[in-house]
């Protein structure tokens, strides 16, 4: 590495346009082999943990190992099913941004399990302080389709009032926190809000989720800061898709192992986890949430996954990164995966499987047309223009009243 | 000479500058292989290798400290921050050092960075790509502020930028990057070939910063801006028929006096427009500064037309941009009171 002497050094990623894209170097290990700490383990029994892979479903797609959450047929195809709702809406809204119906979106192609797992493992009302990619979680947790959809084209019905980019949802009443254009603001948020559960005597834990890009924020090593002192019940989520629009996860990762292993150094629990196993993250979010709930604070898990698509409606990915690197990513597709496991138990097959795909495409296409006949961006209606002016404080001062007035609203 | 939109002439003073100064690097959040979210760097670095142009992790109080690191040793460093709203995690960096460094070593250290970023709103960007948050730079004792509101000055600007040895924070109107912006909503978009400050030159030359350009002579009202809001001004003049003297401020610190106060003097009436909210703005300190300097020549209320004192909303971009027809409204007061 080195010959001496001190030289300027950017890292590049492994491939870019034009190259074969080959994962061999990531050097995972096999599904099964990772220990189960007990969930009130001192961290320093979860630092192999930390640089290596919490993996259930192995190749055969049959589950194994101690981290097996023994989940029940039933759960399973429910999660399956709002992975696939996910994945359906996903693709239904960027056809409809690029129609021109809704300003921007961001899918979550192939990062399901992240938020599908995540949040079916954490009890309803656990507090979620998510990003803008798991939109997973409120499927999981039941929202109304058409009312996420009004979001998304800023519609009469929007519950934001039209002041938000699509897909930076808000809805308290699901214990999700309002999401943030700005990077790994919530990271430390999230803390803030499990510390006043303990504070307020509730066994309520909260979690966050960030992306491998925004652990280079001073926000991540806050939040790490925070819940490492005070022992605060959270489970800090670090989504490993690969990609930060168009830098590589080296240029946050630098020369450390993984981002889990960053964890150690604060001295939390640290876990880096198969993002595309349903079970694997189920089972490590289920295992940080009761080490939160007992008292044992906080853990930071690293989702290992891809991000199959674009990072945004804004970007086009074959400028940055080989095609076809999704189909030689060595976890493959969480869906896909789950779906195999179950056919394997003899708990699903290929025609109930077309019957769901469809069931939810129907309900997509459904939900859409009720959306707009509350109104789209462009043709609205929109929500009351006066509104802009409202909910900047819990009462306008004159200045607010008087812009009002200007504007003739 | 060529006709460029205003990200190929900052791209074209980034490569004069990187192809005459050794010591100028650049850096930011996507801006080494893929070139900028808006492109502003496509093509460096392959130009010029991956040591003068590279991808930062997403940390700006770490890139504006980096920049700073960096000038101290003597390097020229561009530094991208992605969207103007996105510069605050950096403002500790910008505000406690950066702007202070040559004061409070009396000189024994500098830092000449230049900070670029998009800026202002206009492109259904939301509260988080829309922002004008100059008036948080301008309040700083030590800083250069400017907004280029064309190609020409674009690259004359950041090229005077980075040789002036002090920071620059270089606001660029991103709803103008690829055409003017008549504040009409919803028209397809102008181009820049048809601008006369389109045609931008291949080499090296700057544009002086701390000076305004009348961009528009006329007698019934002088109306002060920058960026964006120069455009809509020019079309607010043109549809309303009024003689109006438009103003492109261009550096906002230091901002030029004797280029306001002649056309005040001469006109005395005065709008200034900014896209941001109207408390404590830009326009404040203008107005402020024209009632001590012109008083006397003043022969109605100094109008500040402003975005809202809210966040920049998404839906309803419209009803908090200083649109065209607003600003008609606007000169009317003024040239009517
Ligand atoms: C403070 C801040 N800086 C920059 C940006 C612009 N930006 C939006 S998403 C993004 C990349 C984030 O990558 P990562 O954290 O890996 O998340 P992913 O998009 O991959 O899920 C950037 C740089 C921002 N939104 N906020
Ligand atoms: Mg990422």
């Amino acid at each position: 590495m080195s010959n001496g002497q001190s030289r300027f050094h950017v890292p590049t990623p492994p491939f870019r346009p034009g190259d074969a894209p080959d994962f061999s170097y990531l050097n995972l290990p096999k599904a099964g082999t990772a220990k189960r700490p007990d969930a009130l383990a001192p961290w320093r029994d979860t630092s192999d943990l930390a640089v290596g892979l919490v993996g259930v479903l192995d190749h055969n797609h049959q589950a194994v190992g101690d981290w097996d959450p023994k989940l029940s047929p039933e759960l399973l195809r429910e999660g399956l099913s709002h992975m696939v709702l996910t994945r359906i809406y996903d693709e239904r809204m960027l056809k409809l941004q690029r129609q021109g119906k809704m300003s921007f979106y961001m899918k979550s192609t192939g990062e399901e399990a992240v938020a599908v797992a995540g949040a079916m493992a954490l009890r309803p009302n656990d507090m979620v302080f998510p990003s803008y990619r798991q939109q997973g979680i409120l499927f999981a947790r039941g929202r109304n389709i058409v009312d996420m959809m009004s979001h998304c084209i800023s519609n009469s019905r929007d519950n934001l009032k039209g002041r938000q980019l699509p897909v930076h949802y808000a809805w308290a009443e699901g214990h999700f926190y309002t999401i943030s254009g700005n990077l790994g603001t919530q990271f430390p948020q999230a803390v803030g809000y499990a510390m006043a559960c303990a504070y307020k005597g509730e066994d309520r834990v909260a979690a966050s989720w960030i992306g491998d890009g925004t652990t280079a924020e001073g926000d991540f090593h806050g939040a790490l800061t925070l819940a490492s002192t005070y022992r605060a019940p959270v489970i800090l989520n670090v989504v490993n898709n690969q990609w930060a629009i168009s830098s590589h996860q080296n240029i946050a990762l630098g020369d450390a192992p993984t981002f889990a292993s960053k964890g150690l150094g604060y001295g939390l629990a640290s876990l880096r986890v198969d993002g595309n196993d349903f079970l694997a993250v189920y089972a490590a979010t289920q295992w940080a949430a009761e080490r939160a709930r007992k008292g044992g604070g906080a853990t930071l898990i690293e989702m290992f996954t891809y991000r199959a698509d674009a990072h945004s409606t804004s970007d086009d990915p074959s400028k940055y990164r080989p095609k076809g690197e999704f189909d030689s990513w060595p976890l493959g597709d969480p869906i896909e995966r789950l779906k195999q496991h179950l056919i394997g138990k003899g708990e699903w097959d290929e025609a109930r499987h077309e019957k769901l795909v469809e069931t939810m495409t129907a309900l997509v296409v459904k939900s859409y047309k009720e959306a707009e006949s509350h109104g789209t961006l462009h043709d609205g209606p929109l929500s009351p223009t006066e509104s802009i002016f409202e909910d900047v404080y819990a009462r306008p001062d004159w200045r607010l009243r008087r812009q009002r007035q200007d504007l003739g609203v | 000479m060529p006709a460029m939109n205003i990200i190929q002439a900052l791209n074209s003073a980034m490569d004069v500058l990187l192809d005459t100064d050794p010591d100028v690097i650049i850096f930011g959040e996507d801006a080494g292989y893929f070139g900028g979210v808006f492109k502003a760097t496509d093509g460096l670095q392959a130009k010029y290798g991956l040591d003068r142009v590279f991808d930062a992790p997403i940390n700006e109080a770490a890139i504006a400290a980096m920049a700073i690191g960096m000038a101290a040793r003597g390097l020229k460093p561009i530094a991208e921050i992605q969207f103007a709203d996105y510069i605050f995690p950096a403002i500790d960096q910008i505000v406690s050092e950066m702007s202070r460094i040559r004061y409070r070593s009396a000189g024994q250290f500098t830092s000449g960075c230049v900070i670029r970023s998009p800026w202002g709103g206009g492109i259904r960007g939301g509260q988080t790509h829309s922002m004008s948050p100059e008036a948080f730079f301008t309040h700083v004792p030590g800083l250069q502020v400017v907004v280029p509101s064309n190609p020409y000055d674009a690259k004359g600007m950041l090229i005077a930028a980075v040789e002036s040895g002090d920071p620059v924070i270089f606001f660029e109107p991103k709803r103008i990057y690829n055409g003017p912006f008549d504040g009409v909503p919803d028209k397809p978009l102008a181009s820049w070939a048809r601008h006369p400050k389109g045609e931008v030159p291949e080499g090296r030359y700057t544009v002086e910063l701390g000076k305004a350009e009348v961009v528009r002579e006329g007698a019934a009202c002088t109306l002060i801006t920058y960026g964006t809001l120069v455009h809509v001004a020019e079309a607010a003049a043109e549809h309303s028929g009024l003689d109006l003297e438009i103003i492109d401020l261009k550096s906002l610190v230091p901002y030029d006096i004797e280029t306001i106060a002649a056309s005040v003097n001469k006109t005395g009436r005065v709008v200034v427009a900014q896209e941001a909210p109207r408390t404590s703005g830009f326009a404040a300190e203008l107005a402020a500064q024209i009632q001590e300097e012109c008083f006397y020549a003043l022969e109605a209320p100094i109008f500040r037309l402003t975005g809202w004192d809210t966040p920049y909303p998404h839906a309803h971009e419209w009803a908090y941009f200083p649109t065209r027809d607003r600003m008609i409204r606007a000169l009317k007061t003024v040239t009517e009171a």
